[in-house]
């Protein structure tokens, strides 16, 4: 009786394979985490790293110091607020504009030949084999004053002078609609090649229209699919950086470009740390929400 | 995201294998350096007459660096950070000093020129110039021309901060350096201000100045305006003056018709220095004595100089330059004009900060 009790007590194979997601997100997430929250307590200083300890060990006696000015300064310039907002703005809109561009593609994927839908998705995940900063530069050469776009355009004699595309936000929201859009339709066509047709079928016997059954039937079926999407979209979004810096212009304020100053103009990396926990902080009311969807979906199934 | 995730570990394992295969023969240098701003047979000649293998990579700006420095064990063995980084990378600690012992081609360097950075290096302990230049305006006479008249004044900041003339230029073209601690002087400088002033209401007025000229900039950016000058998608560009040089000559070889110039702004111009520098973790640091050596070489300066068409801090290289580059007063300045130009000092990190939040609100309107 005791020997099999402990044994239960002992970790076994089972607590192994509990224990590996949780070794990854304290490793990767929890530690990293801890260090950006530990640096933006402290203060700016001339020295490797740049910034102050925040535990001082003297006379028997360990010191603390917490400077909470780096947060304090967040608050009292508008720039850094504008910045979020930026971010968080660019975000809706691409995860908006993705959704809008990704469900009919997803769609019509779902509803093709199993062999064509091989070829399809091949098609769709094909751009990503090339690095992310060769397929932005490439936009740069097609949306360029001289790039390809406005040649296009000139030569059907559609316009007169070119059009000032790149550097400005549409640049941008092209940019990073292109570069996400494989990560909406993925999960989204994971969900809709799953429906029972047979739904759709009964609905229309019963003298459903098409439209009617698409809003009523399809749609509220692929809501988890619409939630994954918009997540996997929306959270990387906020924090891009690279896309804005190649493809938008000065007025593009994210809140990615405000961090790169703070560290790299500023050597402030206290003040960067806390941009980069408060930018955590919003983040994860998303992630919450989406992770309480995933837990109701699951429970649902069980 | 899981695909760069993918990749960074496929470039991490590439590149320890790279790195344990180059560590066998024991002879490797990890050097850091501004990108096109080194001959193409540079290295190569260098590991002909040494036997060291160079691996060579490239930074478009100090702050990347000095992020890199200070983070600590950034793995180069060779750095080349401006004069106004240095004071303070000397400060936290970040170089060793040169051994001086082992660098006997050190009698070529341009002794006025030491002298006068001293101001960052007390002593020239721990770097020597490499290539120095001005922070001046480049442009396409063609496409100045047509948007200004003939009497377009190339050779003034009037062209960039007098609104009148910009907007007029707007549609063809204008990029800004994006380093606010080297445009921002020239602003300060321009209102007959010190370059480096610490005055608020001095550092306000520049920038009401630039947000007066901000509608009229196309981009800020510290690289891409060589490409954008040679393909002529920009008409004038405030940049370093040897990145100008190296967009006339790319148009050049492109033979596209885009003609490509620089000056010199008559009223003075910033100029900086790039010193050449070892860091303390540096685990090559007689490979990369070598090197520094090497450099010091007149005739390994001098080619460096004719393809990047930045003047080199080597006296004894000067009569080497091509003569074309060594008389063009826009690589290497006359006296006179040498008088008129001022260096950007070591700014304190208040003054950086206001700097910064200057120029984002330039920038962003914000």
């Amino acid at each position: 009786m005791k020997l099999s009790r402990l044994k239960r007590r002992l970790p076994n194979g089972r607590h192994g394979v509990i224990a590996v997601p949780f070794v990854w997100l304290f490793l990767f997430f929890v530690l990293p985490f801890a260090i950006v929250l530990k640096i933006s307590f402290t203060e700016a200083d001339v020295a490797i790293p740049p910034y102050t300890e925040i535990y001082t060990w003297a006379d028997n006696q360990l010191s603390i110091v917490l400077n909470l000015g780096n947060y304090l300064m967040l608050t009292e310039d508008p720039l850094y607020l504008a910045a979020y907002l930026g971010s968080l703005k660019m975000a809706f809109f691409s995860t908006l504009i993705c959704l809008l561009i990704g469900y009919p593609m997803a769609y019509a994927i779902a509803r093709a030949d199993k062999e064509l839908q091989t070829v399809l998705l091949l098609l769709i995940m094909m751009p990503t084999w090339t690095a992310i900063l060769i397929r932005v530069y490439a936009w740069m050469g097609i949306l360029s004053n001289n790039g390809l776009l406005n040649g296009v355009l000139q030569g059907l004699g559609l316009i007169d002078a070119p059009l000032q595309i790149l550097n400005t936000d549409i640049a941008v929201y092209i940019g990073v609609v292109y570069s996400y859009l494989p990560f909406m339709i993925l999960p989204l066509f994971a969900n809709l090649v799953k429906h029972d047709l047979s739904l759709l079928e009964a609905a229309s016997d019963l003298g459903s229209s098409h439209i009617n059954n698409f809003w009523k039937i399809t749609v509220p079926l692929s809501k988890n699919g619409i939630i994954a999407g918009c997540m996997l979209v929306f959270i990387p979004v906020v924090g891009e950086f690279v896309i804005p810096e190649l493809l938008g212009g000065p007025e593009t304020l994210m809140i990615g470009k405000v961090l790169w100053q703070e560290f790299f103009n500023n050597r402030d990396w206290p003040v960067a740390s806390a941009l980069a926990v408060v930018m955590l902080a919003i983040l994860i009311v998303p992630i919450i929400l989406f992770n309480r969807n995933q837990a109701k979906e699951l429970e649902g199934k069980v | 995201m899981i695909k760069t995730f993918g990749k960074t570990l496929l470039a991490a394992a590439l590149a320890s294998t790279v790195a344990g295969l180059a560590q066998a023969d024991d002879k490797v240098l990890h050097v850091y350096n501004w990108s096109d701003y080194i001959a193409p047979d540079t290295l190569e000649n260098f590991q002909k007459e040494t036997g060291i293998k160079v691996v060579y990579d490239v930074y478009d700006s100090n702050e990347v660096l000095e992020a890199k420095l200070l983070a600590g064990k950034s793995g180069y063995d060779v750095v080349v950070p401006s004069n106004s980084f240095l004071a303070k990378q000397i400060k936290a600690g970040v170089y060793q000093p040169l051994d001086k012992a082992k660098l006997p081609n050190w009698k070529n360097l341009n002794p006025d020129l030491l002298k006068t950075l001293e101001v960052s290096d007390p002593g020239n302990q721990y770097a020597f110039p490499y290539m120095w230049g001005t922070i001046g305006i480049g442009y396409n006479p063609e496409k100045v021309k047509a948007a200004l008249g003939a009497d377009a004044p190339v050779d003034s900041w009037d062209l960039v901060f007098k609104p009148e003339n910009i907007e007029k230029l707007k549609s063809c073209g204008v990029a800004f350096l994006d380093s606010p601690t080297e445009i921002i002087p020239a602003g300060l400088h321009y209102l007959g201000f010190k370059p480096d002033s610490d005055k608020t209401d001095e550092l306000n007025k520049a920038e009401a100045l630039f947000l007066k000229i901000r509608p009229s900039v196309t981009y800020f950016h510290s690289s891409k305006y060589i490409g954008d000058l040679a393909n002529g998608n920009i008409c004038v560009a405030i940049g370093y003056s040897g990145d100008i040089y190296q967009a006339k000559s790319r148009a050049e070889e492109a033979k596209n018709g885009v003609t490509v110039k620089y000056n010199i702004p008559k009223e003075g111009a910033g100029s900086f220095f790039d010193m050449v520098a070892i860091p303390k973790d540096a685990e090559n640091v007689e490979s990369a004595h070598a090197y520094l050596n090497y450099l010091l070489k007149p005739e390994v300066m001098a080619s460096i100089t004719n393809v990047v068409q930045f003047p080199n801090g080597n006296a004894a290289a000067t009569s080497l330059v091509d003569e074309a580059i060594r008389n063009d007063p826009g690589v290497y300045p006359s006296d006179a004009v040498m008088k008129k130009l001022y260096t950007f000092p070591d700014l304190p990190a208040k003054v950086q900060r206001a700097m910064t939040r200057s120029w984002t609100k330039i920038k962003s309107g914000k």
